[in-house]
C-alpha cells in the first residue's frame, strides 16, 4: 500500500478510505483543480472576490448616499434619478427573464402605462388631481393586472408565443398612446384628449408623501434610494424562500419542476405580474420628477438597454443587475460628451485587441501593425494626391491630436468614411471564419480601418456612436464571459 | 419498520387499461398495473419498451388517452401533475434531473415543496441516509458525481415523505459497488414501509429486492408475478437474466 497504484482495487479502496461513498478522487479534489489565472489583475480579481457580499452592497450604499449629501447639482441628481428607475427597472425584468425565464419584450410599455396613468390622475389634462398615497398604490396594482391580462393570451407562457404577445403589446402601447389625442365615446358628442398625442401631457403633480412636497430631483432621488433598498433586502430574501427557489428551478428545468410538484404556471404569471408591478412603480415616479410624460422613451431603445443591463450584469443576479443598471445608464452620458467617448472608444478598441491577443508580445505585434499599416495607407493616400482635411477641423479629442500626426484623414470625409464602414464590416464578417493566421494578419488592418473611422466620422455622431459602443461591449462579453460579469457560470448535468 | 401483514394491504395505486401516445405514435396499449401499500413493485423490459414513459403516465407528465388511474383512492386521471405530487407521489426520475446552478441543499429543499417549508426532521433524515450530501451540503449539484447526484435525485423525492416513490433508473451510471449500495437503500427503504415502483434495467438485482415485477414488451405487460417466481421464470431468465 505504500507505492501509489499498485492495484486498481487498492487505489479504490484507499479512495474510500479517505473520501467516503459515492466520490472518487478526481471528483473530491476538484476545487484544487481550478484554473488559477496569474498576473496583476487576476490577484486583483482574486482579492476582489474575497470581499463579502454584504460588504459590497453597504459600499455601494454608502456611495448612493454620500452624493447627495454632497452635491446638490441638478445635472447630477437628475442622473442620479434615472439610474435609480434603471435599477428598478432591472430588478423588475431580472425577476421576469433571469428568475422565471420568460422572455417579456413588452415590458417598456408597462413602465410606460404607469407614467401616462400617473399624468392622468394627477394633472389638468383630465381634471383629476389624486394624492400621492392614493394613485401610486393604485397604478401600481392596475399595472399587475394590465400584466396578468397581457401574459393571459399565451396561457402556457411559453417561450416564442410570450415574446411575440408582448412586443406586439408593447407595440400597440406606443399606438394607443398616440392616437388617443382625440377620442368621441359614442355617448359624448366632443372628441376628447386623452393622451395629448405625441405633445405628450404636461404641467404634472409632483409627489407629495408626509405632508412633504417632492421639489427637485435630489427629493425623488432618496425616495428611490429607500425604495431599491427595501425592495433589494425583499428579493434577496424571497431567493432563499420556497417561491424563490421555484422561480429558479422554472427556469433550469421546467419538466423536473413539474414533477417536484411546483405549479409552473402560476409562478410564471407570478413573476410576470411582479415584473410589471416594479415597471409600473418606476412609471409614476419618471412622471412625476420629469413633470410631464412622453410616449417616446417607452419603446425599443429602453428595452434594449434595461436587457443589455441584465445581460451585462448575469442574468439572475441581483447585484449584477445593480451593476448592469449602473453601466447602461452613465454610459450613455459619458457619451454625450465627445472627447470622453474618444477615450472609451479607444479603451474598447484596446480591450477588444486585448482579449484576441492574449500574450504582451502577440498583443505588441499587433500594435505595431496597426501603426505600419496607417504609415502604409497615408503613403498610399499621398501618392494619389488626395487632399488632407486640415488637422484642426477633426482633431477635436486628445487623442485625435495626439494622432494626426500618424493618421490620414482625407478631404471627403464622408465618403471615405462611408467606404471605411463597408470595408470594415465585410473585413469583420471575413476574419469570424478565417483561420488564425490570417487573423492574425489581418488583425490590425481591420483596428486601423475602425480608428480610421472613428476619427473621420463617428466622433461626430454621438448617437450612432453610443449605439455601435454599447453593442461592441456586449459582443466581447457574450465572447469572453458568457453569463455575464456577476452572473453564475451555467452547469450543465449530463 | 413497519412490516405489514400481506392480507391486509390495500390498493395504493392501480393503473387500469391505459394508452399514452407520443402523437400519434402509440406506445402504451392497455396497460394495468396495480401497488399495494409498503409494496415494492418492479418494472422490468428493455430499451424503449414504454418502462419510463409508464412512470411518466402515472404522474400526469404525459396523458393517458383511455384509462383511468387511481391514487390513494382518488381517480388522477385527469389531476395535473403538481396535484399528484401533493396526493404524495414522488419521483427520481432516469438521468436525475437536479437542478445544476442550485445547490445540494436548495435541491433537497425543492423536494420538499408540496409540503411547504422544508422539515428540519425530514432533512436529518435525508442527511442520514446519505452523510455524504451533508458534507456537500453548499456545493452545486451540477458539479457533484454522478453517484452523489443520484443521492440527491433519492434525496429529494424522499422530502416530500411521499406514499408512493417512482424511480427510474437509480442505478444507472453508477460503478458496480455503488448499484449494490443503491439496492441495499431502496430495501432499506423498502424495510421502512416505502412504497416503490422500481423502473430497471438490471433485472437480477431488481428482483432480489422486489415483492413483485411487471415485465413489459413495446408496450404491453407481458408477464406479472411475485419476484421468486419471475427469477425462476425460464423465458424471462433467457431474455433478461442472461442465464
Ligand atoms: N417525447 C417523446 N416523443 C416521441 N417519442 C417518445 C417521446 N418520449 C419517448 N418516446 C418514445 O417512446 C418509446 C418508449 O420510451 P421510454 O422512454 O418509455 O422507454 P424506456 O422503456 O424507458 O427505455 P429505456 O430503458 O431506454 O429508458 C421510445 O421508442 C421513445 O423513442
Ligand atoms: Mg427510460
Amino acid at each position: 500500500m505504500d507505492t501509489p497504484q499498485t492495484s486498481a482495487e487498492d487505489s479504490a479502496g484507499r479512495a474510500e478510505v479517505v473520501l467516503g461513498i459515492g466520490t472518487d478522487e478526481w471528483v473530491a479534489r476538484h476545487n484544487e483543480r481550478l484554473i488559477v489565472d496569474s498576473g496583476p489583475l487576476a490577484r486583483l480579481k482574486d482579492t476582489a472576490s474575497k470581499i463579502p457580499n454584504l460588504v459590497r452592497w453597504l459600499l455601494v450604499l454608502l456611495i448612493a448616499v454620500a452624493v447627495p449629501l454632497g452635491t446638490s447639482n441638478p445635472y447630477i441628481m437628475r442622473v442620479g434619478v434615472n439610474l435609480g428607475l434603471f435599477i428598478l427597472l432591472s430588478y423588475g425584468l431580472n425577476i421576469v427573464v433571469g428568475y422565471a425565464g420568460l422572455l417579456d419584450l413588452g415590458y417598456a410599455a408597462f413602465y410606460g402605462f404607469g407614467a401616462y396613468a400617473y399624468a392622468l390622475v394627477s394633472s389638468d389634462q383630465l381634471g383629476h388631481h389624486w394624492k400621492t398615497y392614493i394613485s401610486v398604490p393604485i397604478i401600481v396594482v392596475a399595472t399587475a393586472l394590465l400584466g396578468f391580462l397581457v401574459s393571459l393570451p399565451s396561457r402556457r407562457l411559453m417561450g416564442d408565443y410570450l415574446a411575440i404577445v408582448t412586443l406586439f403589446f408593447g407595440q400597440v402601447f406606443v399606438q394607443v398612446v398616440l392616437s388617443s389625442d382625440s377620442i368621441t365615446f359614442p355617448w359624448a358628442t366632443d372628441s376628447i384628449d386623452i393622451t395629448g398625442g405625441s405633445n405628450g401631457i404636461p404641467a404634472l403633480d409632483p409627489f407629495v408623501l408626509f405632508g412633504h412636497k417632492f421639489l427637485n430631483a435630489k427629493d425623488y432621488y432618496w425616495l428611490l434610494l429607500a425604495i431599491i433598498v427595501i425592495l433589494t433586502l425583499t428579493i434577496t430574501r424571497i431567493n432563499r424562500t420556497r417561491i424563490g427557489r421555484a422561480w429558479r428551478t422554472i427556469r433550469e428545468d421546467s419538466l423536473a419542476a413539474q414533477a417536484m410538484g411546483i405549479s409552473i404556471n402560476r409562478l410564471k404569471f407570478m413573476a410576470f405580474i411582479v415584473g410589471a408591478a416594479l415597471a409600473g412603480l418606476a412609471g409614476t415616479i419618471l412622471s412625476a420628477v420629469q413633470g410631464a410624460v412622453f410616449v417616446n422613451g417607452f419603446d425599443l431603445p429602453l428595452l434594449t438597454l434595461v436587457y443589455a443591463a441584465i445581460i451585462l450584469g448575469g442574468s439572475g443576479s441581483l447585484p449584477g443587475a445593480v451593476m448592469g443598471a449602473i453601466v447602461m445608464s452613465l454610459l450613455p452620458e459619458f457619451l454625450r460628451v465627445p472627447s470622453y467617448s474618444e477615450i472609451l472608444f479607444f479603451v474598447v478598441l484596446i480591450l477588444v485587441i486585448g482579449a484576441m491577443r492574449r500574450s504582451i508580445k502577440s498583443f505588441a505585434i499587433t500594435l505595431l501593425g496597426i501603426f505600419v499599416t496607417g504609415i502604409i495607407v497615408r503613403g498610399i493616400f499621398l501618392s494619389l494626391s488626395v487632399k488632407s482635411l486640415p488637422r484642426d477641423e477633426w482633431a477635436t479629442g486628445v487623442i485625435g491630436r495626439f494622432l494626426s500626426h500618424w493618421l490620414f484623414v482625407p478631404n471627403n470625409r464622408l465618403l471615405w468614411g462611408n467606404a471605411s464602414f463597408v470595408l470594415l464590416i465585410a473585413l469583420i464578417a471575413y476574419l469570424t471564419q478565417a483561420s488564425p493566421t490570417i487573423k492574425r494578419i489581418l488583425l490590425p488592418v481591420a483596428a486601423f480601418l475602425g480608428i480610421f473611422l472613428w476619427e473621420v466620422r463617428l466622433i461626430q455622431q454621438p448617437s450612432t456612436t453610443r449605439q455601435l459602443i454599447i453593442g461592441t461591449m456586449l459582443i466581447v462579453l457574450m465572447v469572453t464571459k458568457p453569463q455575464g460579469f456577476l452572473g453564475k457560470a451555467r452547469v450543465e448535468v449530463l | 419498520m413497519t412490516i405489514q401483514d400481506p392480507a391486509v394491504k390495500e390498493t395504493l395505486l392501480s393503473v387500469e387499461g391505459v394508452d399514452t401516445y407520443y402523437g400519434s405514435i402509440h406506445i402504451l396499449q392497455k396497460l394495468s398495473l396495480e401497488i399495494k401499500t409498503g409494496e415494492l413493485v418492479c418494472l422490468l423490459g428493455g430499451n424503449a419498451c414504454g418502462k419510463s414513459t409508464t412512470l411518466k403516465t402515472i404522474l400526469g407528465l404525459v396523458p393517458a388517452r383511455t384509462g383511468s388511474i387511481h391514487f390513494a383512492g382518488i381517480d388522477v386521471t385527469k389531476k395535473s401533475t403538481p396535484d399528484r405530487i401533493k396526493l404524495g407521489m414522488a419521483v427520481v426520475p432516469e438521468n436525475r434531473r437536479l437542478f445544476a446552478p442550485m445547490t445540494v441543499l436548495e435541491n433537497l429543499q425543492i423536494g420538499a415543496y408540496v409540503r411547504g417549508d422544508p422539515d428540519p426532521a425530514d432533512l436529518d433524515r435525508v442527511m442520514t441516509l446519505f452523510p455524504k450530501l451533508a458534507e456537500r451540503r453548499h456545493q452545486l449539484a451540477g458539479t457533484l458525481s454522478g453517484g452523489e447526484q443520484q443521492m440527491v435525485a433519492v434525496g429529494r423525492a424522499l422530502m416530500s415523505r411521499p406514499r408512493l416513490l417512482l424511480m427510474d433508473e437509480p442505478s444507472m451510471g453508477l460503478a458496480p459497488r455503488l448499484v449494490e449500495q443503491s439496492f441495499e437503500m431502496i430495501a432499506e427503504l423498502h424495510r421502512d414501509g416505502v412504497s416503490m415502483l422500481l423502473v430497471e434495467q438490471n433485472a437480477n438485482m431488481a428482483l432480489s429486492v422486489a415483492d413483485r415485477g411487471y415485465v413489459l414488451q413495446t408496450g404491453r405487460i407481458v408477464l406479472t408475478g411475485p419476484a421468486s417466481e419471475l427469477s425462476s421464470h425460464d423465458e424471462l431468465r433467457r431474455a433478461y437474466l442472461g442465464r
